[in-house]
């Protein structure tokens, strides 16, 4: 009777959602249409600034960067202090950097395949009071555009979670259907499973939809594994869609709903690193970001499609969205009241 | 006498500031349909959604076939509330196929749309119905569980004297399958003709029990005589008591023989003289008062 009831109420929410045409297309058109200004806007490039890290280990002195000091005095060139410089070899690999240096070493690195390399490298040069060891990278070029898409995708799934169980629930509370419900046979928990499933393929069908269908145009980098990603993004969403039921499950005005979620989604879209990196910021930020489920779905997202990082690899995220879907769906349920 | 299907003890409802439900107990036989009728806030839609299930009693007793309500209770039950919002974009059908898979058992679910007149209005969105459609699918609703007992909460509110002619059709027709029926309704002559038994309740109390016919002759013993204000010249110069009301004079009076002498000897026509028996309304006022309600 369980299964019979939920997919009773399963496929009546996926019908109603799928018919509403506008709710439809917003899904999908808004993440799009942000996707194609940003490719647009930056062109395919990360910045247009050239970057060269300096690598500032314990041992470094006065006299190790005396070689240097001309070229560090060039301008239009940002110098950025490097501790980790494995980390900051990837940049090289993948663009970020135009090039690094390890004063202390005599060693610096660029990437074969960066014109900005070249250049800065024949800047360098001309500069140069003693010489410096070169060395080789290569790797792919990481656009902006590359960077920002797993925080797009996972932004749009967490407005399509929040507003799409969360504001809908307490408009069926306001309404009376839930009451309606609440007369029949069927329980909280099936009501809530049959929303939280029906939510959560709505997110990913759509989410697939605009992964490969935006990648057509613009081509971005995805480096690990579809399913890894495929199962962050379905982990991410259900953490969501739990979140959305906490918000949901007292609250019968749909103005306070809103005010809740928008509460919410404001400052996790802009402190969860989905526009710009949270390295460097303020640690009272960076601890703050680190509560938000969109933190986490984007960074493993990010990992595994820029870094090619497997499942192990953003198992801390995974452990983090597991905890907090388990915490928000037992909040949620238990204090879920039909009227 | 049978055992009651519904037999309510005693139900109390506290609210912090309010006592929407006090004492109230009655019970259902087999087969009856039982009117509760009270004014605004007298406490009736309370305790049917308490009864529903939808509200939990501070105190008192529900049995149901001579249990506690419970699981069985609520799948044999069919509730159609005051006001109940469907789902946008679904059809009349998914609504109703949605709704039979939540109950282990249905109607048959072609008979029930052919008897609630909505094979017209199978494809249509929800949206889309009329006041009266709209209510007779909220009805199939609720008889979509093929329910033994019936809850209609104020079920012909808003609709025109067509919608709602055609509505006590369809509950006289439920009836006639020996269904039980709690309504409750603000309109008299509704429950005056599908009501076997009737309980007025105010202020949280049930003040009076009986069939219609039996509270009627237990509260009156008079009947209204009404004359148009036109043909009586001199009212004051009756020697009873008269109410004026939108051009009409009501003499209400016990012996209708000495009333009727009584005007003829002060020269009043009686060409447009009509007599009425006293009604529920006018039951209903003298139990609740005319003071406006919330």
């Amino acid at each position: 009777m369980f299964l019979k009831r939920f997919f009773a109420l399963l496929a009546t929410r996926n019908r109603e959602f799928l018919r509403d045409r506008s709710s439809v297309g917003w899904n999908i058109l808004m993440p799009v249409l942000i996707i194609a200004g940003f490719a647009l806007v930056f062109s395919g490039d990360f910045a247009d600034q050239y970057k060269v890290g300096i690598v500032k280990g314990a041992e470094l002195q006065q006299q190790h960067t005396a070689a240097i000091d001309d070229f560090l005095q060039t301008k239009y060139i940002e110098f950025i202090d490097i501790t980790d410089i494995d980390a900051a070899k990837i940049k090289v690999q993948r663009h970020q950097l135009d090039m690094l240096i390890d004063p202390v070493s005599k060693h610096y690195w660029i990437n074969n395949e960066s014109p900005n390399g070249y250049l800065v490298e024949k800047v360098m040069l001309s500069t140069l009071l003693v010489p410096l060891q070169k060395q080789s990278v290569s790797g792919r070029e990481i656009r902006y555009v590359d960077w920002v898409i797993p925080g797009i995708l996972a932004m749009n799934m967490m407005f399509s979670a929040l507003f799409g169980v969360g504001y809908v629930i307490v408009r069926y509370r306001k309404n009376g259907m839930l009451k309606r419900l609440k007369a029949t046979p069927v329980t909280a928990f099936e009501y809530l499973s049959a929303q939280i499933v029906s939510r959560l393929i709505l997110i990913m069908v759509i989410t697939i939809c605009i992964f490969y269908g935006t990648n057509l145009f613009i081509g971005y980098a995805m480096y690990g594994s579809h399913l890894s990603l495929f199962l962050v993004f379905a982990l991410g969403a259900v953490s969501m869609i739990s979140l959305g039921l906490v918000v949901a499950a007292r609250i019968t005005s749909e103005e306070t709903a809103g005010g809740l979620l928008n509460l919410l989604s404001w400052p996790m879209m802009f402190l969860s690193g989905v526009w710009f990196s949270l390295e460097g910021t303020n640690p009272v930020m960076q601890q703050l970001a680190e509560v938000f489920p969109l933190t986490h779905v984007t960074a493993a997202a990010r990992a595994i499609m820029i870094d090619g990082a497997g499942l192990l690899d953003v198992s801390y995220h995974l452990f983090v969205l597991i905890v907090q879907s388990i915490l928000f769906l037992f909040i949620g349920a238990y204090f879920f009241r039909w009227e | 006498m049978t055992a009651p299907l519904l037999e309510v003890r005693n139900l109390v409802k506290h609210y912090p500031r309010v006592m929407a439900v006090n004492g109230v107990s009655f019970s259902l036989q087999p087969g009856v349909c039982f009117g509760l009728l009270g004014p605004n806030g007298a406490g009736k839609t309370t305790t049917v959604e308490i009864l529903e299930g939808i509200h939990t009693p501070t105190s008192g007793e529900i049995l149901y076939k001579d249990q506690p309500v419970g699981k069985r209770f609520r799948n044999e039950a069919g509730i159609m509330f005051q006001s109940t919002a469907l789902q946008d974009f679904i059809t009349v059908r998914e609504t109703l196929l949605m709704f039979a898979r939540l109950y282990p058992e249905n109607a048959d679910i072609d008979e029930l749309i052919e008897r609630c007149n909505l094979t017209d209005y199978l494809d249509q969105d929800n949206r889309q119905l009329s006041g009266g459609q709209r209510q007779r699918l909220l009805l199939a609703i609720a008889l979509v569980n093929n329910p033994d007992m019936i809850f209609l909460d104020e079920p012909t509110t808003g609709l025109d004297p067509q919608s709602r002619r055609n509505f006590w059709d369809l509950i006289e027709s439920i009836k006639a399958q020996g269904k039980t029926i709690l309504l409750t309704t603000h309109y008299m002559d509704e429950a005056y003709v599908l009501c076997d038994e009737i309980a007025i309740m105010d202020h949280g109390k049930i003040i009076s029990q009986g069939t219609p016919k039996e509270l009627l002759a237990e509260h009156f013993d008079d009947v209204i005589l009404q004359l148009p204000e036109a043909d009586v010249i001199d009212s004051d110069a009756l020697p009873f008591a008269v109410h004026k009301r939108k051009g009409v004079i009501e003499i209400t009076t016990c012996d209708v023989d000495q009333t009727i002498e009584d005007l003829l000897t002060n020269n009043i026509s009686l060409a447009h003289l009509q007599i009425r028996s006293r009604n529920l309304d006018d039951l209903f006022l003298e139990l609740t008062g005319k003071e406006l309600r919330g």
